[in-house]
């Protein structure tokens, strides 16, 4: 039957981030990696009107097979918050899936960010994602090393293919310092 | 060739691919993206021998279209919203003028209130303009179209609208598959022109045509365009013949076999609606969709027939008719010649998300009315109406909506 349980077997990731931020570059790498794997992927913005600073969403599906569906992610089985000060101001984990992964852009642990209620329900991880890329890009754009960290923690895609969906987005010297920044997340979130 | 990218440089490299020798455009979004894209090959020097000309609006991106395509050259433009309907003089004269114009509407609605996001009320408010107007319903439908549509365009002389949905599809990155130059030149060969402005055989295009022959004129216009109707599934053919999938045509069926409900639709939405008939199918109701894939000309025929086994019919839409409600559902009713129920559904107006959900609801309900508005926030339109029974002067309304909405005090 066409189309059969395709809800089931899809991956839903939603990124929430700030305008310069690269949250549209980052779900848009994510599906290129996944792509690289031989799956389907889908990524769009929520197409708000974009400044510098105001709080933007986006989306990434991944399936073995075709994705239809165009609605935005309402249920997603993952989230990627590039900015914790959004924990304040806008609903981040609205719809998350049961069991579902959370991965921050933060140096402190999900305690720390009174988020500790979280821990039990859902598979957390803090990362100091601005901060890896401050060493490796020399600006604090946490997208590629946070999906060299969703890397890490989830079994969608694999370093690999993060790091050549970046060399395929950027070139020469940022797509090096974005790559390294990737894999020294990757190893720092498989280090935890 | 398998590619992840975005919609609108999938139609960039797809349009590049089609060999054009003008494209003139104006950005805005949700266009923008496409025209960036081509604006790069062509100063790469990956088009051959192209001009990119940069104009100071959509009307004279239509006109330079217009006068490019007089002279012999393939072009193409593309736009979105204000201005599609800041071209809408150039747009009858492009096609009264039978020139085989390329254009890609990145749909998106059209103020007041202004409103940047997807629905199809810019194409729809053009859509008997002459132009022929395809809807993509995937990133890889609206790239081969765009094949598609040149051949089309070039064979009947007249010019077609690729619409696409704006953001939805032009900013979504997907799978497609790039088809070659070779492909392409194949399917695809060198324009030749039923018209030409050339100084050594001097013609006039664009006579002044009065009573006498007006009719004849308009009548020929007509004719053509439903000369598309065949052509269209003749080039959709060849093309899967050629690239080895399906693109195109007028219609397209899903599930409608046994169906008692068949919801109508375009574009991009048919994939979440694809989605919502396949979860109901599974609870036995018996449920397909019709897309429609080419709007204008009108395939009543292949809609009469799609319908036929159908009990009652919805039809899905992106615009509204102000005044008569669904504009699809207006066309889909001249299609039916036996009495049964046509709801129209108004959804996704300027961008507001058609999710699962409330699709479910919607197909499932044996009450709907003859327009309903999906989602439609009734407590806060009750509130505007009261306000302006009350007060005279009331104020600007889309102001007060916002203001409402977002609970502040009214001014």
């Amino acid at each position: 039957m066409p189309g059969a349980d395709s809800v089931d077997l899809m991956f839903q990731i939603r990124i929430h981030g700030r305008g310069g931020q690269g949250v549209v570059s980052a779900a848009e790498m994510l599906s290129i990696a996944a792509f690289r794997e031989g799956r389907h992927a889908q990524a769009f913005p929520s197409f708000g009107s974009e400044r510098t600073g105001a709080p933007v969403v986006a989306y990434c599906r991944i399936d073995d097979k075709e994705i239809r569906l165009r609605e935005p992610v309402m249920q997603p089985d993952a989230l990627i918050i590039q900015d914790p000060t959004l924990l304040h101001q806008v609903d981040v984990f609205a719809g998350l899936a049961p069991g579902g992964t959370i991965l921050i852009n933060s140096s402190r642990s999900f305690e720390e960010l009174g988020l500790k209620e979280l821990v039990q329900r859902y598979r957390t991880r803090t990362l100091p994602a601005s901060e890896i890329a401050l060493r490796h890009v020399g600006r604090p754009l946490p997208n590629a090393a946070l999906l060299g960290g969703f890397a890490a923690v989830s079994n969608q895609v694999s370093l690999d293919s993060v790091t050549a969906a970046i060399r395929e987005k950027f070139s020469g010297k940022v797509a090096d310092g974005n790559a390294a920044a990737a894999s020294a997340a990757y190893r720092h979130a498989q280090a935890d | 060739m398998l590619k992840q990218i975005e919609g609108s440089r999938a139609v960039a490299e797809a349009v590049a691919l089609c060999r054009p020798e003008v494209i003139c455009a104006y950005p805005i979004s949700p266009q923008t993206h496409i025209v960036e894209a081509l604006g790069e090959l062509v100063a790469q020097g990956s088009v051959g021998n192209c001009q990119f000309i940069n104009v100071e609006s959509e009307f004279a991106a239509m006109s330079v279209a217009i006068g490019a395509s007089a002279a012999g050259a393939r072009a193409y433009t593309a736009t979105a919203s204000q201005g599609l309907l800041y071209m809408a003089e150039a747009l009858f004269n492009a096609s009264g003028l039978g020139l085989p114009i390329v254009m890609t509407v990145a749909n998106r609605a059209i103020g007041a209130p202004i409103n940047i996001w997807n629905d199809h009320g810019d194409s729809m408010s053009q859509r008997d303009c002459g132009w022929i107007q395809l809807f993509a319903e995937t990133n890889q439908e609206a790239l081969d179209l765009h094949i598609q549509a040149f051949r089309l365009a070039e064979e009947l002389s007249l010019p077609v609208m690729v619409c696409m949905d704006g953001f939805i599809l032009t900013h979504a990155y997907e799978r497609v598959d790039m088809p070659t130059q070779k492909q392409v030149d194949a399917y695809l060969p060198p324009f030749e022109p039923r018209q030409i402005l050339d100084p050594d055989q001097p013609v006039s295009i664009g006579a002044m045509v009065g009573p006498e022959a007006f009719t004849e004129v308009r009548y020929l216009a007509h004719a053509k365009q439903m000369e598309a109707l065949e052509l269209v599934p003749q080039w959709a053919d060849e093309f899967r013949r050629a690239f080895g999938r399906e693109a195109g045509g007028l219609v397209h069926t899903y599930r409608t076999e046994d169906a008692d409900t068949v919801v109508v639709a375009l574009g991009s939405v048919l994939g979440t609606v694809k989605d919502t008939i396949d979860e109901m199918r599974r609870r036995g109701v018996r449920i397909g969709a019709l897309g429609i894939a080419c709007f204008r000309p009108w395939p009543l025929a292949a809609v009469r027939q799609a319908l036929a086994g159908a009990k009652r019919v919805i039809v899905l839409e992106k615009s509204l008719g102000v005044g008569i409600g669904g504009i699809v559902s207006t066309n889909v009713r001249t299609a039916l010649d036996r009495a049964i129920p046509v709801h129209s559904v108004i959804a996704g107006l300027g961008g507001r998300p058609i999710t699962r959900a409330s699709l479910g609801a919607i197909f499932a309900s044996d009450t709907l009315d003859h327009t309903t508005f999906l989602d439609l926030d009734r407590p806060l339109v009750e509130r505007v109406l009261a306000r302006e029974k009350e007060l005279r002067r009331s104020g600007p309304r889309a102001e007060t909506i916002l203001r409402e909405k977002h609970g502040l005090p009214a001014r």
